[in-house]
C-alpha cells in the first residue's frame, strides 16, 4: 500500500523520483478520507510549484481540499515528449471495453507509423 | 492535501462534548464515518456518499435522524399556541396528518422549519432541527400561555427515514398495517413493526416515496437492523448525513442554518406557499404581510455550475466580476450529474436560464440560474 521507494508528505502526498523528474499524487490514506473525488483542479501546463505550497485542488462531495507540492520546481508538460507512457492524460472507466478491440496492437500500429513515416 | 479536512472524520471522533443517537452503536460497527453535527457525533457516510445516493434512489435507504428534536404539545392551549408561532395554518391540519411550516420572529426572518404532526384534537408533535431544539423549546414555552404542556421528548424518540421506490415494500414486511393507506404527509400512530411499536409518516427529505418511523429509543437498534435485515435483498444501504444533503440539494429541499436563518423570510427562500396571513394572527404576520405586497428584493435561487468545480457555503455569486449574492448550498448532484447549488441573487437576477459565476477560489465559474427542483421523481402511482 505505500511503496518504500516513494517519499510522503504530512499533508498526504506521495512523491516519486524518476530519473530528473517527480511523480506526485495523494497517498490511499487520503483517497480513502476525501472519498467521492468529483472534480480535480491541477495547475497550468507549465506552472511553477513550490515545497509545500497549494498547487491544486481535490474536490470531494463534502468537502475541498489542498494539494501540497512536496517538491519545488516546475511542471513539465514536455514530458509527454520525452516520456509519452509516463504521462498519461486521463483515466476513463469504459462504457464497452470491447471498443479498445478496434484498436490496434503493437504490429499493426507500427505498420501504420511506419507508413506514415514513408 | 489540507490537514483540517483530512483529520475531520478521521476514525472514531472521541469528543466527549458530542451527543450520540441511540443507534451510535450501530452506526460504529457498521464501519460509518463518524463526524460532528450541530453538537451531534452522527454517521456522515458508510460506503460512500454518492453509492448510497444512487442506493435512495434506486432501491432504498435507512437513515438515522434521531439528532432531530420532538416536542409535544398537549391541551386545550396546544393548537392556539402554535398556530400563534408558525406561518402555515393548522387549522387545514387533520388528526393523522403532518404539515411542514417555518417559525419565524416578529421580523419574519425563520427561526427553524418545522413538521407540525396532529396526534389529537388538543394535541400536537413538533419535529425541529437538531441544531435548534434547545432555541425552538425555549420560544415555545416563552410564548406558551394558558392550559399547555409543552414536553421536550427529543432523547425518549429515535427517528429511522426509509426512503426511497423500494421503502414501502420493505417496510410493508415488516408490518400488517396497509402502508398504502398512508398518504404522503399523513402518518400513522402505534404501528406495530417487528415487533415492536412505532409512529410512521409518508414524509422525508430526500425527493423520494418514503417513510419517517418514531419509535422509543430503547427500540432503535431492533428497529434498524430489522429493517435492513428485511431489505437487504431489496438493496437497501444505510445511508450517512451526506447522502442524506446531496439528495436534499437535488430535490430543491431548504436546510435550516444554510439556505435560511433568522435574517431571511420564507418569502424570499420560495417557501411563500407556506406563508398564510389570512388564518389571523401570528408571530412574524405584520411583517410577512408587508413584504408580500411590497415584493421581495433578494430571492434564494437553484443554479447549475458549467463546469465540474463545487460552489460551497458562503462563496460569492457575481454577474461580470460583480458580486450581486452569496452561495448558501453547494455540492455534486450525483442523480443529475452536475455541480448544483442553492444561493441568493436580487431578485432582478432569479429568472431560470440567467447567467451568473460564482466566484471559486479566485475564478468565475459560469453557472445558469436552474428551476427548482433540479430532481424530480417520476410519479409510480404513489402519493405525493
Amino acid at each position: 500500500m505505500y511503496p518504500k521507494d516513494l517519499r510522503y508528505s504530512k499533508e498526504h502526498e506521495w512523491a516519486k523520483v524518476e530519473g530528473r523528474r517527480v511523480r506526485v499524487g495523494i497517498t490511499p490514506f487520503a483517497a480513502d478520507r476525501l472519498s467521492d473525488v468529483v472534480y480535480v483542479e491541477l495547475p497550468k501546463v507549465g506552472a511553477d510549484v513550490a515545497f509545500m505550497q497549494p498547487f491544486g485542488v481535490v474536490e470531494s462531495v463534502k468537502a475541498v481540499s489542498d494539494l501540497y507540492s512536496p517538491v519545488s520546481g516546475k511542471d513539465r508538460p514536455e514530458i509527454i515528449n520525452t516520456d509519452p507512457y509516463g504521462a498519461w492524460m486521463i483515466v476513463v472507466e469504459p462504457r464497452d471495453v470491447g471498443e479498445l478491440k478496434q484498436l490496434m496492437d503493437a504490429d499493426a500500429y507500427l505498420a501504420l507509423i511506419g507508413e506514415q513515416r514513408s | 492535501m489540507s490537514r483540517a479536512r483530512l483529520e475531520a472524520g478521521a476514525g472514531v471522533v472521541t469528543d466527549p462534548t458530542l451527543r450520540r443517537t441511540p443507534l451510535y452503536p450501530a452506526h460504529v460497527a457498521a464501519g460509518a464515518r463518524m463526524v460532528p453535527f450541530s453538537g451531534w457525533d452522527m454517521p456522515v457516510q458508510y460506503t460512500g456518499i454518492i453509492e448510497e445516493h444512487r442506493a435512495v434512489r434506486a432501491r432504498a435507504g435507512l437513515f438515522d435522524v434521531s439528532h432531530m428534536g420532538e416536542f409535544d404539545i398537549a391541551g386545550p392551549g396546544a393548537l392556539p399556541l402554535i398556530q400563534g408561532l408558525v406561518t402555515n395554518d393548522l387549522a387545514r391540519l387533520a388528526l393523522g396528518q403532518a404539515m411542514y411550516t417555518p417559525m419565524c420572529t416578529p421580523e419574519g426572518g425563520i427561526i427553524d422549519d418545522l413538521l407540525v404532526y396532529r396526534l389529537g384534537d388538543d394535541h400536537l408533535m413538533l419535529v425541529v432541527n437538531a441544531a435548534n431544539t434547545a432555541a425552538d423549546l425555549a420560544w415555545i414555552r416563552d410564548h406558551a400561555a394558558g392550559n399547555v404542556r409543552v414536553t421536550d421528548r427529543s432523547d425518549g424518540i429515535a427517528l429511522l427515514a426509509l426512503q426511497g421506490p423500494r421503502a414501502q415494500e420493505i417496510l410493508q414486511r415488516l408490518t400488517p398495517a396497509p402502508l398504502a393507506d398512508i398518504r404522503y404527509y399523513w402518518f400513522q400512530d402505534e404501528v406495530p413493526i417487528a415487533g415492536r411499536r412505532a409512529l410512521v409518516s409518508r414524509t422525508g427529505y430526500t425527493g423520494e416515496d418514503g417513510f419517517e418511523v418514531y419509535a422509543d429509543a430503547r427500540d432503535a437498534v431492533h428497529l434498524w437492523d430489522a429493517i435492513l435485515a428485511e431489505g437487504r435483498r431489496d438493496g437497501v444501504l444505510p445511508a450517512g448525513l451526506g447522502a442524506r444533503d446531496t439528495l436534499r440539494l437535488e430535490a430543491g429541499l431548504l436546510l435550516h442554518g444554510n439556505d435560511m436563518d433568522t435574517t431571511t423570510t420564507p418569502l424570499e427562500v420560495g417557501l411563500g406557499w407556506t406563508v398564510k396571513p389570512a388564518k389571523g394572527e401570528f408571530v412574524g404576520a405584520p411583517a410577512l404581510r408587508r413584504q408580500k405586497s411590497e415584493g421581495v428584493t433578494r430571492r434564494l435561487v437553484g443554479f447549475t455550475l458549467q463546469d465540474r468545480a463545487i460552489a460551497r457555503h458562503g462563496h460569492p455569486i457575481r454577474e461580470h466580476g460583480a458580486p450581486i449574492g452569496r452561495v448558501t448550498s453547494g455540492s455534486y448532484g450525483p442523480t443529475v450529474e452536475n455541480s448544483i447549488g442553492l444561493g441568493f441573487v436580487p431578485l432582478a437576477y432569479a429568472e431560470p436560464e440567467r447567467r451568473l459565476e460564482v466566484e471559486i477560489r479566485g475564478r468565475g465559474a459560469p453557472a445558469v440560474v436552474t428551476k427548482l427542483p433540479f430532481y424530480k421523481r417520476q410519479a409510480a402511482g404513489r402519493p405525493g
